[in-house]
């Protein structure tokens, strides 16, 4: 075994390819916006009240790009673009929702609706999901697709929260969430394609994961009722994501007091 | 150590002496194909049988790479004589040695007139057939790092990088974007730490183009990698190739070794300043790892997932850096580029389509094996004049390119040229360059199936288009198979397809409706028959049952 | 004038759709002129008459005799109203499509009974492999999810659908409670 040629610098990456300091204009459904160089298509939208549905991106985490529902059209691209991971170039022309975006929203959604087995009615998070939240929104009434019902397990092992399968989307917040914020890295996804499934630890039960500190930030940032806090009426599961934003005020301000105090 | 030119020709000079030193020379291909019918017990046999005889200081026994025609194997062939046998066995072994000098034996022989081995046009697979893949100076004495020296000792990176741009060459990892543009923009990216990856992640069923260059001739990617390294700026390269292939793994490890120990890998190469290191790192086998952002992101030792793109790997790469990632074929390509300059390339193929391009003909054809054409040839000679034709005179029904994310080509476009553009306007794509070839007995919806089926079970499942949507249409077609199928089934293909197409996240999801599409567009009538009148007229689906059941 | 010819029916569901519809109280005395319930649960009819003008179903298709029941239904009726998630989604009698249905008998008929345990095969109607929405089964004009849908929902589909509108439901009901 000759040793490795390149050891990689342990710091996480920086995109390179961003001048954050630029400021560009462009139009979304034929509004001028301004934005920074480093801003998202998304990020720019709702700060001027437009509304793009999603579910992967959740403030304060990495972007997947990966349910594609923030999908938006721009003039002159080929391609369908997601506006959680695009950034806006100058004089861009971005349109959030056209017909055809909406009409392949609905498709998405329906999709994700036919992959488990999303029985609302009895759903500990029926009221405040935001699944159920984004059928209203896009108008999705009914789903055309045969339902696949996959049969999935619901791990209660742990003391104070249990994930059941059936409901998850795989947005990936519990996992990105486990790892950005809270650093414990306990969850991850096991398998692809259709048989994929988050998995705490090495696919042990959630209650005998030695890395889990029993947080509950993947709880509360679960879009869906995949994972709840155990002993909740469905009244009260309520997700409370403040946490968030307010963790990640204090690391920005935390690194300009380190930056300021190297200066 | 540092090399110099004068090394490399005197390497050269002694090996080309010790093998004419030789009068005969038996050429035993140990490329997967063969050594899976036992060519490698052919060829022991011979050397055994050789040393019994005591003509070792005449006759020499040389294992090589791909032949090309792995219908035929074990394939010897005879030099000087250019006499090629096939189906060889180890009976055959005193016969053979025998006719040396003599005339060839009729039953094993291989006409080597044949359209199969006329009408190719070998570059990337020059060496193949030829060199004995496990020895560095045999591959040296074929001009072997020769390019390489140029290249380092008397061209500056932009000039490097104005020949391949020359040339015109697309990439031959399937989307065929160009080359130069690519090695342009990775040059141009400011960063003190860049990579070169080759892609070698071949995962197209029925395709094996790299494994074979790789397995024949692992030293001209190495060549190939280190140019490149040098023309965009890097020092590390990594060989990212499927643990499927254990044999191509072990070429190149020890290609690898015996770069560095001779010195063409390493520091200072040829005494210049130039480093250049490569890595061989396995993919455990997961499809969408020969997805560039996945392949990167398996490199760095995470889930073998892509991410959306841009950032483009040519801006923000391997572990977030420059890197330039090119199929084996296309760095295959760039030795002959350098040592004969990028507009001879550009006089080979068509006017958008430049060079040659390596296909793995596969299925229902004759001529099974490895063949290599200029781009623009047509799709019927490669079909019937090199592949031979259709075996047990069965009747030509389609030919499958561009393996999972390809299309099915019908009888009515045989007589186009294959290049990017034409196979794109019929439904299908150059891919990596595997061809299926499919006669009556294949059922296209049981074909849309099977590729459906493979995308759905490689399918990373990080986006929800082609997590489910792959699933969707599986279901789908699995039901029209087996005869449950409905008529407004079809639209609802139509529809899926489409929107898997359009909002998937890479290129696996964007591709995975192609042979579905494609299949609908030519064969609906089959589709048909199996939804209306419960038949499938190949008899390749299973609907018996059913239509007892009614 | 001609009262609109009203049906309901229930399948594969609880009957809660149907409390919902009469949750509509004093409001649906306010429409009781122009329509005429013509079957269903609530009045007393033995068979599905022909010319409905409007049909809401309520539940799933979970077995046999619901699938030939939809199938008349859609056969005799205009405008068919898929009526809350059971009949939408398939919602909670689709939860025994993740077990094979003998293992489902089983459970229910011998692992779980202490006298006679037998399944039945006599007298009711056989079930189907998997529970499924109504739209896998017949064309349906108008979805109203919800468990159950609102009753100011189902009023404001059917006031639509008197005044002669495509009823716009899109955030008056949606999947689950």
């Amino acid at each position: 075994m000759t040793t490795p040629s390149y050891t990689p610098d342990p710091t996480p990456y920086v995109r390179r390819d961003v001048n954050p300091v630029r400021i560009l204009t462009f139009t979304i459904d034929g509004r001028d916006v301004s934005a920074r160089e480093d801003e998202t298509i998304l990020s720019v939208a709702r700060q001027n009240g437009i509304f793009i549905p999603t579910l992967c991106h959740l403030d304060g985490l990495s972007e997947r790009g990966a349910c594609r529902l923030c999908i938006v059209e721009v003039k002159g691209a080929p391609k369908l673009l997601p506006s959680c991971v695009t950034l806006p170039r100058q004089d861009m022309e971005v349109t959030t929702n056209s017909d055809r975006v909406a009409d392949y929203r609905r498709k998405i959604l329906e999709l994700m609706y036919s992959e488990r087995n999303h029985v609302c009615s009895v759903c500990v998070s029926n009221g405040h999901c935001e699944l159920q939240n984004l059928s209203v929104v896009l108008g999705m009434t009914h789903v055309r697709y045969d339902y696949i019902y996959p049969k999935h397990a619901i791990d209660a092992s742990h003391e104070r929260f249990s994930v059941d399968h059936n409901r998850c989307v795989l947005c990936q917040r519990c996992v990105r969430v486990c790892d950005e914020i809270e650093g414990a890295h306990t969850w991850d996804v096991m398998g692809r394609g259709i048989t994929s499934r988050v998995i705490t630890d090495l696919n042990q039960p959630w209650g005998s994961s030695e890395t889990c500190t029993g947080c509950g930030k993947c709880v509360q940032v679960c879009p869906t009722g995949a994972l709840s806090e155990k002993g909740k009426s469905v009244a009260e599961m309520i997700k409370r994501r403040q946490f968030l934003p307010y963790l990640q005020m204090m690391r920005r301000e935390g690194r300009r007091a380190v930056a300021e105090g190297i200066r | 150590m540092t090399l110099a030119i004068e090394d490399l020709e005197g390497i050269a000079k002694i090996e080309k002496e010790r093998q004419e030193g030789f009068r005969h020379r038996i050429n035993v291909c140990i490329a997967a194909g063969c050594l899976s019918c036992q060519s490698g017990l052919v060829r022991e046999a011979l050397e055994k049988e050789v040393g019994r005889r005591g003509m070792e200081n005449w006759c020499l026994v040389k294992g090589v790479g791909c032949l090309g025609l792995c219908a035929a194997g074990p394939l010897i062939s005879v030099e000087p004589d250019g006499v090629y046998y096939q189906g060889v066995t180890v009976s055959d072994v005193s016969e053979i040695l025998d006719s040396l000098g003599g005339s060839p034996i009729g039953r094993l022989h291989c006409p080597a007139q044949s359209p199969f081995f006329t009408r190719q046009h070998r570059i990337v697979t020059e060496n193949c057939g030829k060199i004995d893949p496990e020895r560095i100076e045999d591959y040296i004495a074929e001009r072997g790092y020769e390019a390489l020296y140029t290249v380092l000792r008397s061209m500056t990176p932009g000039e490097v990088i104005e020949q391949v741009v020359a040339s015109g060459m697309r990439g031959r990892g399937g989307a065929g974007f160009p080359s130069g543009l690519k090695w342009t923009a990775v040059s141009k990216a400011v960063n003190n730490t860049k990579f070169v990856i080759c892609n070698a992640d071949e995962g197209d069923p029925g395709a094996f183009m790299d494994r074979s260059v790789l397995e024949s001739d692992p030293h001209r990617v190495i060549e190939g990698m280190a140019i490149a390294a040098y023309a965009v700026g890097a020092r590390h390269g990594y060989v990212y190739v499927r643990a499927e292939y254990p044999l191509a793994v072990k070429r190149v490890r020890t290609a690898i070794a015996q770069a560095e120990r001779l010195g063409v890998l390493g520091s200072g190469i040829f005494n210049t300043r130039f480093d250049f290191k490569i890595e061989v790192r396995l993919g455990a086998g997961a499809f969408v790892c020969g997805e560039e952002t996945a392949l990167i992101a398996s490199i760095e030792g995470r889930l073998g997932r892509p991410r959306p793109r841009p950032p483009f790997p040519a801006e923000f790469g391997l572990w977030g850096c420059p890197t330039l990632i090119n199929n084996v074929e296309t760095l295959a390509n760039i030795p002959p580029i350098v040592r004969n300059g990028g507009r001879w390339l550009a006089g080979i193929g068509t006017e958008k389509s430049k060079g040659t391009k390596v296909f793995a003909l596969a299925g229902r054809v004759n001529n099974t094996g490895l063949i290599e054409v200029p781009m623009g040839t047509i799709l019927r000679d490669i079909v019937f004049d090199i592949g031979g034709g259709i075996p047990e005179g069965r009747q030509f029904k389609a030919v499958q390119t561009g393996g999972p994310s390809g299309g099915c080509i019908p009888e009515q476009h045989l007589d186009m040229p294959v290049d990017y553009e034409s196979l794109a306007a019929v439904g299908s794509i150059m891919g990596s360059g595997g061809m299926i070839i499919m006669d009556d007995a294949s059922c296209m919806v049981d074909v849309a199936q099977f590729f459906m089926e493979f995308c759905m079970s490689e399918s990373c499942g990080k986006c929800v288009p082609c997590r489910v949507g792959t699933t969707q249409i599986y279901h789908l077609l699995r039901k029209i198979t087996n005869g449950t199928g409905k008529p407004s089934d079809l639209a609802m293909l139509e529809e899926l397809c489409d929107l898997v197409k359009n909002t998937s996240l890479c290129g696996l999801g964007q591709t995975a409706p192609n042979p579905v599409i494609s299949t609908l567009r030519y064969f609906r009538n089959e589709y048909l028959e199996h939804i209306d009148d419960k038949t499938c007229q190949a008899g390749a689906c299973k609907i018996g049952s059913v239509r007892e059941a009614l | 004038m001609n009262r609109v010819r009203i049906a309901t029916t229930w399948l594969d569901g609880c009957s809660g759709c149907h409390m919902s519809f009469l949750d509509m109280d004093e409001t649906l005395a306010a429409v009781a002129d122009r329509i005429e319930i013509v079957y269903g649960p609530l009045v007393d009819a033995k068979e599905f008459p022909d010319g409905v003008d409007v049909t809401l179903v309520e539940g799933a298709v979970g077995n046999a005799h619901d699938r030939e029941e939809l199938e008349r239904i859609r056969e005799r009726t205009h405008i068919l109203i898929s009526f809350g998630d059971c009949a939408v989604t398939a919602n909670v009698p689709a939860m025994r499509n993740q077990f094979k249905l003998q293992d489902v008998l089983k459970r229910g008929y011998v692992d779980n009974v202490s006298h006679h345990p037998a399944v039945p095969d006599a007298g009711v109607p056989k079930l189907l492999e998997r529970v499924r929405p109504l739209h896998e089964f017949v064309a349906v004009d108008l979805f109203l999810p919800g468990c159950p849908p609102p009753s100011e929902a189902i009023l404001l589909a059917l006031t639509d659908l008197l005044e002669g509108r495509t009823p716009e439901v899109q955030g008056k009901t949606r999947f689950g409670a």
